[in-house]
């Protein structure tokens, strides 16, 4: 080397890459002291027609409204009556029901995959309270509590998991990967972010035609990496589109900490900021505080004052999917040290502190979600679980990839029905 | 009956469509205010409002997904890639959401929509302003393909993509936009006005999807041609005195195989052209095809004649563009015995 080489110029450092490392690994004793809570009703709520920077400070705290003696405190408090706390309380006892059987049908071998919102169901099933029922929600994989908020059948939802005969989807998804129409439930893709300018497209088109619904896009805290969360947050800022963009940061994106997605140096609701469109940090895990975010960017929205970014901050209390398993990279009592506590005990404990709720009560309404679960599970089990599946009408995998078969597809259709044949 | 160019038939169709169905939305990339880069989408805003023409940010992933939210809200997106070369950051929301969307939905949502773009070469666009990167999207099941080459069925074809009730990919032929090319860039244009395809029928009027055309009758050969190169071969078989049977494929996907069967089967021999690079072209889905359905009664090795297997070169274009004197050598060679 010639000392003219840029490489070895005096005085210069040795320039070193940075990759994020999380605070724990397995092994280590989980230590979240440093993380800053702030206190419920601690944050101010802006009116929902200010300008967006009024927003600003709080994209770097978080709205809470479940105080520490279990009140709901603060301007952020919705002051929902106590059928609809209950109401929330039962839908979210019934994710987690739900997801625990379907976790433990995909163990028995009944279908191929499952993935739990374990920790997480206050987020989504806050959001469908706080919204209407007629606008449109494009959701991720983890964001059942949205159907089961609104009442979509849970046979229904069994039915796709088990890719059996009733499955509207015709074994074509992978399992959990819904779609519903009628629910305002946009079809769930298995590539990450792409439904976050997809709901950007259909405010737009919300707009565009003069009508009074929004719509609502999701993304989990590893996929705002992505390019598309970019062209969701350029288009809904262009266009003032009439929606809520939200992001669930549950801290993992399967092993990689929210760090490798950018986290350490930018809360992910401070990404607003750069793009001029409000924003807001809410405990996910006080369904309060998701309520009243969601409702507030849904006033904002629906009054053509702009889209919001909402991060939900969380923890993903349980493995990615069936196919992870956590204990490979991040110490196995984490869920359980996460400061901002278990979002189906916090409402509980809130609907018996205001004496709106007793235990009885609870233990009765878990058993009826219990039951309401297994029932649905048998009739589901009826049409089938996938091991029995894929063998007839095989010619179905043909149909739906244009309006009409065909020539090529046609003659394909009849290559696979002759290999039956053999 | 009123000659047009391919841009004024593609801007005509839009406003006869626009005009018949308020649904429709066209945005991309400067083709609001200013009409686009090529000029097709000239008017729109000022005739339908900039509710329904608007320029869109420099985000070809964005446009194709914000569309495809549009068409699940029930409205029908017209889109314009400004070059096909730009159409790679809005390839996964094309290929994974796009096209499957029916599919994956069991029919509960649809795309239909149009994903407009100009391709090809010859204009020294370089390498980011040539490209022919069908065969990208003929492969992706869920997609009609479609590539006009004159401005008769570049409205009738464009009017039928936007009815269809799947999502069409809508290459438009640059290079021929002003004028049909005979393949020789060192002589002057010839404008479309001249060309009997130059002649659009006013008001709504449509060219099937997955019907190719027979533009020359011929009995020596088939030559398999879309877009540009229909016109290249057309004028090389008139220089040489081949009675060559021309077939302009118009859409790729659903292809017209009946027709290329039937004339293959009479010619006996068959040239497969493209502009685009050769490996895993178009051309060799039409080469297996054709030895598939016409093995017995071929007298020659099927010739490809394509874009070489480089990048596209800036100064050296036109060793690039598979032009008259490759496609002469090819044809020797299908002729040859």
């Amino acid at each position: 080397m010639s000392d003219k080489d840029p490489g070895l110029r005096r005085n210069a450092p040795k320039l070193e890459l940075h990759v994020p490392e999380p605070a724990f690994r397995p092994g280590d004793t989980p230590d979240f002291s440093s993380l800053k809570v702030p206190d419920a009703g601690a944050a101010p709520r802006p009116d929902t027609s200010a300008p967006a920077a009024d927003t600003y400070p709080l994209t770097t705290s978080l709205v809470r409204v479940l105080g520490g003696d279990d009140k709901a405190v603060g301007a952020w408090d919705p002051k929902l009556d106590a059928d609809t706390l209950r109401k929330m309380l039962r839908d979210m006892v019934t994710v987690r029901i739900f997801d625990d059987r379907m976790y433990r049908a995909q163990r028995q071998g009944k279908t191929s995959f499952y993935m739990k919102c374990t920790g997480e169901e206050a987020i989504a099933v806050a959001a469908a309270a706080a919204l209407d029922r007629e606008d449109m929600h494009f959701p991720t994989y983890r964001q059942q509590g949205l159907l089961i908020a609104r009442g979509y059948p849970l046979t229904e939802m069994m039915n796709q998991i088990y890719s059996n005969k009733g499955d509207k989807l015709q074994g074509r998804q992978l399992p959990i990967m819904y779609s519903d129409r009628k629910h305002g439930f946009f079809s769930i893709s298995g590539n990450l972010a792409t439904q976050f300018p997809q709901a950007v497209g259909w405010a737009m088109a919300a707009a565009i035609k003069g009508d009074s619904r929004i719509a609502m896009g999701w993304v989990g805290d590893g996929a705002t990496a992505e390019g598309d969360f970019h062209s969701a947050m350029t288009f809904a800022a262009v266009y003032n589109a009439p929606v809520i963009l939200a992001t669930v940061n549950n801290q993992w994106a399967i092993s990689s900490f929210s760090g490798i997605a950018g986290a350490e140096r930018a809360t992910f609701a401070q990404r607003a900021v750069g793009y001029g469109i409000a924003g807001l940090r809410a405990d996910g895990n006080d369904a309060l505080a998701v309520y009243a975010a969601v409702k507030w960017a849904a006033e904002r929205a629906r009054s053509n004052d702009g889209p919001t970014l909402i991060e939900f901050f969380t923890y993903r209390a349980e493995g990615h999917s069936t196919s992870d398993d956590p204990s490979g990279y991040r110490p196995i009592n984490e869920a359980k040290l996460w400061p901002l506590g278990d979002p189906i005990e916090r409402l509980k404990t809130h609907l018996l502190a205001i004496g709106e709720w007793d235990e009885d009560r609870h233990a009765a309404m878990a058993a009826e979600c219990d039951s309401e679960v297994r029932a649905a599970q048998k009739e589901s089990e009826k049409l089938g679980i996938l091991p029995q599946q894929g063998k007839d009408n095989v010619g179905s995998m043909f149909e739906d990839v244009y309006a009409d078969v065909p020539w090529h597809l046609a003659e394909q259709r009849d290559e696979a029905l002759s290999e039956g044949r053999d | 009956m009123p000659t047009m160019n391919m841009i004024q038939a593609l801007n005509d169709a839009h406003k006869v469509m626009m005009a018949r169905d308020e649904d429709i939305v066209v945005f991309g990339e400067d083709i609001g205010y200013f009409g686009g880069v090529f000029r097709v989408t000239e008017g729109l805003q000022r005739q339908f409002g900039k509710t329904r023409t608007f320029d869109a940010p420099i985000s070809e992933g964005g446009i194709v997904a914000t569309a495809v939210g549009m068409a699940a809200y029930g409205i029908k997106p017209v889109i314009e890639i400004q070059f096909a070369d730009y159409i790679y950051p809005g390839y996964d929301q094309i290929v994974s959401e796009v096209a499957k969307m029916r599919y994956r939905t069991a029919g509960e949502w649809t795309m239909p929509m149009v994903i407009r773009t100009p391709y090809g070469g010859g204009i020294f666009g370089g390498q980011t302003h040539s490209q022919s990167p069908e065969s990208l999207f003929t492969h992706i099941a869920g997609l009609k393909v479609v590539i006009p080459s004159t401005p008769y069925d570049a409205k009738g074809l464009l009017i039928a993509a936007i009815e269809d009730p799947d999502p069409v990919v809508f290459f438009e032929p640059k290079r021929i936009y002003n004028g049909p090319f005979d393949g020789h860039h060192d002589r002057p244009v010839k404008p479309w006005s001249k060309h009997p395809a130059s002649e659009v029928p006013q008001g709504h009027y449509t060219v099937p999807i997955g019907k190719a055309a027979v533009v020359r009758e011929g009995g020596d050969l088939t030559i398999l041609a879309y877009g540009t190169m229909v016109h290249v071969a057309l004028a090389v078989v008139e220089d040489l005195g081949i009675d060559a049977e021309v077939i302009d494929l118009r859409t790729l996907v659903p292809l017209d195989l009946d027709t290329i069967e039937e004339s293959v089967k009479k010619t006996g021999r068959c040239l497969v052209v493209h502009e685009a690079p050769r490996t895993s072209g178009f051309g060799a889905e039409l080469v297996a095809l054709v030895q598939e359905r016409c093995f017995y009664h071929l007298e020659a090795p099927v010739e490809r004649v394509t874009g070489w297997d480089t990048p596209y070169p800036h100064a050296y274009e036109w060793a690039y563009f598979p032009g008259p004197k490759r496609m002469k050598r090819a044809l020797e060679k299908v002729m040859a015995d």
